[in-house]
């Protein structure tokens, strides 16, 4: 095959100077991050600047957002760059080396994946909690009113899968209150059960109270009312491979300091 | 395959092979990427869980059944589309090409705001006592309204290109158009047809967006296997990526069997549309 000889080296040498050319980009965005803060000290806010990537759990992104920008009028000359998704897509992108900083995460299980990679600096800790809620149609046309009105027969009622945090904690409820609910959906994640709420499809779902709250009036919330309902840790740590650790350590200060603590009490997150 | 007796143009440009030697490498680097990460000691035990087996059942009954929704509603849209002339056609064709541009997350929703309780017909619809969604009715919905264009456009460009001399010919010697239709144009298409059909379900196959939004997610129900997948990718990524090379392999064996590539049309120019002229002569184009 001697006429393929010559294109395969010439598609190997685009592949490699792809790569190259990728590089050199990533190299091209980041010297305000290590080159700008020569002394930087953790007490000297003047000194912090460059880009800090936090990586947050989706229920966080209201709450993230505004500590960001809180953050960056706090801290002139850096930047937050915020990615969110469900804590374990997020896990998994850190361990297969994803440039984040921070890591929130809504549950301890998948930080623990994280720490257990060797990939977090110091140990986590907790800024927040948060806890389930029935969100129903503001019309609450099934008439929900407390936490064993789920099992009634009739009553469309979504929850999140099993597998993710909110519906293992869904599950760990029922079995606490003894009531057998029985899902006509169960989603991947929490936002979709806040979906199939606000469009009318479901009589009920469970969710957090954050997410109810963040609903405005789409949603209407009954609290979930038993003994020993589940409460969710949300703990954040820096990420070891951070070129960014003065920047990252004064993020987590702010978010567990007082403006922090305050923005997250607004949104409905209980205190850690 | 190899015709001798016919000679062929088949010289490409280098820098076309090496190009396309790229393309190929882009898509089969992943998938080689994903097979190392398999772990085939339990490859069979984790294929065959009970959630992967209503999963993967689940996305083969309902593939199937959007597949013939979309032969039963894409074959005509096609031939109108083709063969008609109507005002508002290209306004059409642009839109029932729409499932393709937007993204399935999308189409999810303009179905759930359309059949949903609350929606547009969903309401009479519910009020009627019928309840889409959550249902595996409303899985086969979403997938015949993202799979629907594949086959459209596939029969719709097989058509153009067949041109219309010989259904020209079957009428002139008194045939109705349900006959030609059935005698002369569907024949000869059907390759593109097929080939139509096969698209379509792999592309209902790999659903996930529309599905997630429209119909939910609950096993044996209307938790298909790329949500299965998704949802398995939380807890144990072994089990998501065996399940995940499990699609692959059946999307691959079904697109093998069934898909065939355009012919090449080597010895005749194409055929002028709407033309019933005397065939056009045997000769190669120099």
């Amino acid at each position: 095959m001697k006429p393929f000889a010559r294109p395969v080296a010439l598609a190997i040498a685009l592949l490699l100077g792809g790569t190259v050319a990728g590089c050199g980009t990533n190299d091209a965005g980041s010297p305000a991050g290590s080159g700008g803060s020569p002394a930087s000290t953790a007490g000297a806010s003047a000194t912090l600047s460059g880009t800090l990537t936090v990586f947050a759990a989706a229920s966080l992104t209201g709450t993230f957002t505004q500590l960001a920008t809180d953050f960056e009028a706090a801290h002139p000359g850096a930047k937050v760059s915020l990615s969110f998704d469900g804590s374990s897509t997020l896990a998994t992108q850190i361990i297969a080396g994803a440039p984040a900083d921070v890591f929130a995460s809504a549950d301890t299980k998948n930080m623990t994946k994280v720490v257990n990679a060797n990939l977090i600096a110091g140990k986590p800790v907790t800024f927040a909690t948060n806890r389930l809620e029935i969100a129903v149609p503001p019309a609450n046309p099934a008439n929900i009113t407390s936490f064993a009105d789920l099992a009634r027969p009739g009553v469309k009622v979504v929850v999140c899968a099993a597998q993710v945090p909110c519906g293992a904690a869904a599950r760990a409820d029922e079995a606490s209150a003894g009531v057998t609910v029985k899902p006509v959906s169960e989603e991947l994640n929490v936002t979709s059960v806040l979906g199939k709420v606000i469009a009318g499809e479901a009589d009920a779902g469970l969710v957090y109270v954050t997410d109810v709250h963040g609903a405005g009036g789409k949603v209407k919330g009954v609290p979930v009312n038993i003994p020993r309902a589940t409460v969710n840790s949300y703990p954040i740590a820096g990420v070891s491979s951070s070129k960014r650790s003065p920047l990252a350590a004064a993020f987590i200060a702010f978010v567990t300091g007082a403006q922090g603590q305050a923005v997250l009490k607004d949104a409905g997150f209980g205190a850690p | 395959m190899a015709r001798p007796d016919v000679w062929e143009f088949r010289a490409v440009p280098r820098w076309i092979v090496a190009l396309a030697v790229l393309g190929a490498l882009f898509i089969l680097l992943p998938l080689a990427g994903m097979a190392a990460r398999v772990n085939w000691p339990d490859f069979v035990a984790l294929v065959t869980s009970d959630s992967s087996r209503a999963a993967l059942f689940l996305s083969l009954r309902t593939a199937a059944a959007s597949t013939v929704l979309c032969l039963l509603l894409g074959v005509p849209l096609a031939i109108v589309l083709a063969r008609g002339s109507f005002p508002g056609q290209r306004l059409l064709r642009a839109l029932v090409l729409l499932p393709l541009v937007v993204p399935p997350v999308v189409g999810g929703l303009a179905l759930l705001y359309t059949f949903g309780r609350e929606g547009l017909i969903g309401r009479a619809l519910d009020v009627a006592g019928v309840s889409i969604a959550f249902s595996t009715t409303a899985v086969v919905m979403a997938q015949t309204f993202v799979a629907l264009p594949f086959l459209v456009l596939s029969l719709e460009g097989t058509l153009r290109t067949a041109g219309q001399r010989y259904e020209a010919v079957a009428a002139t010697l008194g045939a109705r158009p349900t006959v030609v239709l059935r005698r002369v144009t569907l024949p000869l298409v059907l390759p593109g047809l097929v080939s139509g059909a096969v698209l379509a379900f792999a592309r209902s196959l790999g659903e996930f967006g529309a599905t997630l939004t429209f119909a939910g997610s609950l096993e044996g129900v209307t938790r298909t296997l790329p949500l299965e997948i998704y949802l398995q990718r939380e807890i144990d990524p072994d089990a998501a990526i065996a399940l995940s090379l499990l699609l692959i392999a059946v999307a691959a064996v079904v697109v093998a069997l069934t898909y065939r590539a355009p012919r090449r049309r080597h010895t005749r120019p194409k055929g002028r549309p709407a033309t019933a002229g005397p065939p056009p002569r045997e000769a190669a184009t120099p």
